[in-house]
């Protein structure tokens, strides 16, 4: 409250905003007539590679960078050579397709995962589109996950050939790579660059190197005819309960991560364009890696994790026009103050955009301050491919909402029945789950060998239509925009990433001294949410800040930084159901010192989270 | 303070965010690879430096951090 909205007007020297009315092209939008905007193969197939690549590589952008990449010592005038790589969509093309005819040598079947594990280095995008081309299935994952939360991805992915870096394999795939008898194939990019930018050749026992690999392969390949239904791209996230959830994705999502690159991030050809997540979450690769090549821009990599002076030192001196990034790097750059962007030009900032979950008012109103145009929120899961709700660049932007939902998309407040169907809540400022009309083009086709899951994400209404629900509680204002409330199940949402507390829960238990655990969510000022964890201790172990100590290490060795618990508090017990589920809620009400609703099924024997210094 | 006393001491402080990992440590590893540090944990050592030693660290040199041996170097050069 007591934000004012924002209001738009024309900006002088910036090119108008692809999405000029709301209103009107929300009313007459089409997706078969939004599809014309797609190339297509010549047999009438859809394949991400070719609309990304392929066609701008025969076309007027064959000699424009699609990728420019600043390696850690990549920035300014004085980088050596090799720390900054610059791929033109030739180049690309030329380099995906020896990569995809590598596969093929290697007897990789399409339909067939290829996943890589790599820091953002020139070869993991080059990869992904060797992938694609090959109609093989391409699943990034993040490198801050410790070798636990990788090795069960690579097995419930089925991988057959895994990208990674030398220093990734040491540390993270050596130990795990007998859990993973289906991996045929491991390929190692070299941990340095050469003055050319190429990577150092590797020789580690049980792996390809890459040099080796690609340089063999032949640079011309045609894409086979895709069917635009085959899959494409998995990208695994979490649930409350269970093992991770592997979201398949097919090649007609294309077509959305095109229109929703146009109008939800006003993306124009030629644009220099900087999205900082990484592709081993889908933003990273929905936006990351296919939108903006679709949309013919230029689109700048950075090798290195996120720091206040070397971002502004970026945006300024690459000229960043579009700008998609995230709540907690943007709390970050709250943090530093305005100081740090004195005489920083960044004048070239037309469209900035936040993503990972719900940007908080003062930091959209800060955006404005700081940058002279405020971050748009907008919001979508791993499950839909791309955005689906969303503030543009013409329309008033209201501090704290996700905005309207994309052109072609059909969003909706729903009350889920007790027999299973849903209602469509049309009353405005009502709370209820925020659903989607099923359909759309980048909606996910399966979550990988888990059918039964898969299908309790949709729902039908009366009327017999169906709706995916999309487990975030909202509410939609009596002006059609939508404000988050909270999610409808206890995953956790840590600097953007979703976190399944089962995930953690289950490799705590796997310490010896550890009897129960519980994780939940505990708000943090940056990161949105932290991990923290309640154990309960066998008989026998003392809970000191020696054994305290020791778990977190425990946790993070196997879960990495991404995933790890960052607080754990010795209990005597945890609060549970009659039916012995554990009630995360209600610990994460005691921690926050909120009321404790409901607790009419909880179990009476066992006492809440007391913690044992209190006992 | 030395040198070496605020290397003991950032070795102390890395101990309590990656336990077990810090000792082996080299003075000119990066510390972000070489730990697996993310954003969130950087910002914990800096914060936990800064009250102990009560030494101002702008956000915008953080970049200037990346060693056990640059971390020491400027915090030596302002206590």
């Amino acid at each position: 409250m007591g934000f004012a909205p924002i209001p738009k007007a024309p900006r002088e020297g910036h090119a108008a905003p692809n999405l000029d009315d709301y209103d009107r092209v929300s009313a007459t939008f089409r997706w078969d007539e939004a599809e014309r905007a797609l190339e297509h193969q010549p047999g009438g197939g859809l394949n991400i590679a070719h609309e990304a690549v392929t066609r701008h590589a025969r076309g007027a952008r064959a000699q424009q960078v699609a990728i420019r990449w600043l390696g850690k010592d990549g920035l300014g005038a004085d980088a050596p050579p090799g720390a900054r790589v610059e791929l033109t969509y030739a180049d690309l093309e030329r380099e995906s397709a020896r990569f995809a005819n590598a596969l093929a040598a290697l007897g990789v079947a399409p339909g067939d995962r290829v996943f890589g594990l790599c820091p953002r280095v020139p070869e993991l995008y080059v990869a992904a589109f060797g992938a694609l081309r090959h109609r093989a299935v391409f699943s990034p994952l993040f490198s801050a996950f410790g070798p636990d939360p990788i090795a069960q991805r690579l097995e419930l992915g089925d991988a057959r050939v895994l990208v990674t870096t030398e220093r990734l394999y040491r540390r993270k795939i050596e130990p795990i790579r007998d859990r993973l008898p289906a991996l045929a194939h491991v390929v190692v990019i070299g941990d340095r660059r050469e003055p050319s930018g190429a990577p150092t050749p590797t020789s580690t026992p049980g792996t390809l190197d890459w040099r080796a690999l690609v340089g063999d392969a032949s640079d011309t390949h045609a894409i086979p005819e895709t069917d635009p239904e085959t899959p494409a791209l998995l990208h695994f996230t979490s649930g409350t309960t269970g093992t991770p959830k592997g979201a398949l994705h097919v090649h007609r999502a294309v077509l959305t991560h095109h229109v929703t690159g146009s109008l939800a991030l006003d993306l124009h050809p030629g644009d220099v364009y900087w999205c900082t997540a990484d592709p081993g979450w889908v933003t990273g690769t929905s936006y990351g890696i296919v939108a903006p090549l679709t949309n013919g821009v230029t689109m700048l990599i950075d090798e290195a994790d996120f720091d206040v002076a070397r971002w502004y030192r970026i945006l300024a001196e690459e000229k960043v026009q579009v700008w998609y990034t995230a709540p907690t790097a943007i709390r970050m750059l709250m943090r530093a103050g305005l100081e740090p962007l004195a005489g920083a030009d960044l004048s070239a900032l037309r469209f900035l955009a936040s993503v990972g979950e719900p940007l908080n008012p003062e930091a959209v109103v800060w955006s404005h301050a700081a940058f002279g145009a405020p971050f748009h929120d907008n919001w979508w899961q791993t499950e839909t491919g791309g955005i689906m709700v969303a503030n543009y660049a013409s329309m008033e932007v209201r501090p704290g909402s996700m905005g309207r939902p994309l052109p072609g998309i059909e969003a909706a407040i729903v009350e889920v029945l007790d027999d299973g169907r849903v209602k469509v809540i049309d009353a405005p400022d009502t709370e209820g789950q925020l659903a989607l009309r099923a359909g759309w083009p980048s909606m996910f086709r399966a979550y990988v060998n888990a059918e039964e899951r898969y299908r309790k994400c949709f729902a039908r209404d009366e009327a017999g239509d169906e709706w995916y629900l999309s487990g975030d509680l909202s509410r939609r204002d009596a002006d059609g925009y939508y404000w988050f409330v909270g999610r409808a199940d206890d995953v956790i949402k840590s600097a953007g990433h979703l976190i399944g507390p089962f995930e953690v829960e289950s490799v705590l238990v796997e310490h010896p001294a550890v009897v129960e655990a519980a994780v939940i969510g505990k708000p943090d000022e940056v990161a949105g949410d932290l991990i923290k964890a309640f154990v309960v201790l066998h008989r026998g172990h003392e809970g000191t800040s020696e054994l305290v100590k020791e778990l977190l290490g425990f946790a993070r060795a196997r879960l990495g930084p991404a995933a790890t618990p960052r607080e754990i508090d010795v209990v005597q017990g945890l609060p549970k159901t009659r039916s012995g589920k554990i009630m995360r809620r209600l610990l994460r009400a005691r921690e926050l010192g909120l009321p404790e609703g409901d607790t009419s099924t909880l179990e009476e024997d066992v006492g809440g989270a007391k913690k044992e210094s209190d006992s | 303070m030395t040198q070496d006393e605020i290397i003991a001491l950032l070795r102390e402080r890395l101990d309590e965010i990656v336990p077990g990992a810090a000792a082996s440590l080299g003075e000119d590893d990066d510390l972000r690879d070489e730990l697996d540090l993310d954003s969130m944990d950087f910002l914990k050592l800096v914060r936990g430096v800064h009250e102990q030693l009560k030494v101002d660290i702008p956000e915008t040199d953080y970049g200037k951090l990346g060693t056990l041996r640059a971390f020491a170097e400027y915090v030596a050069a302002r206590t």
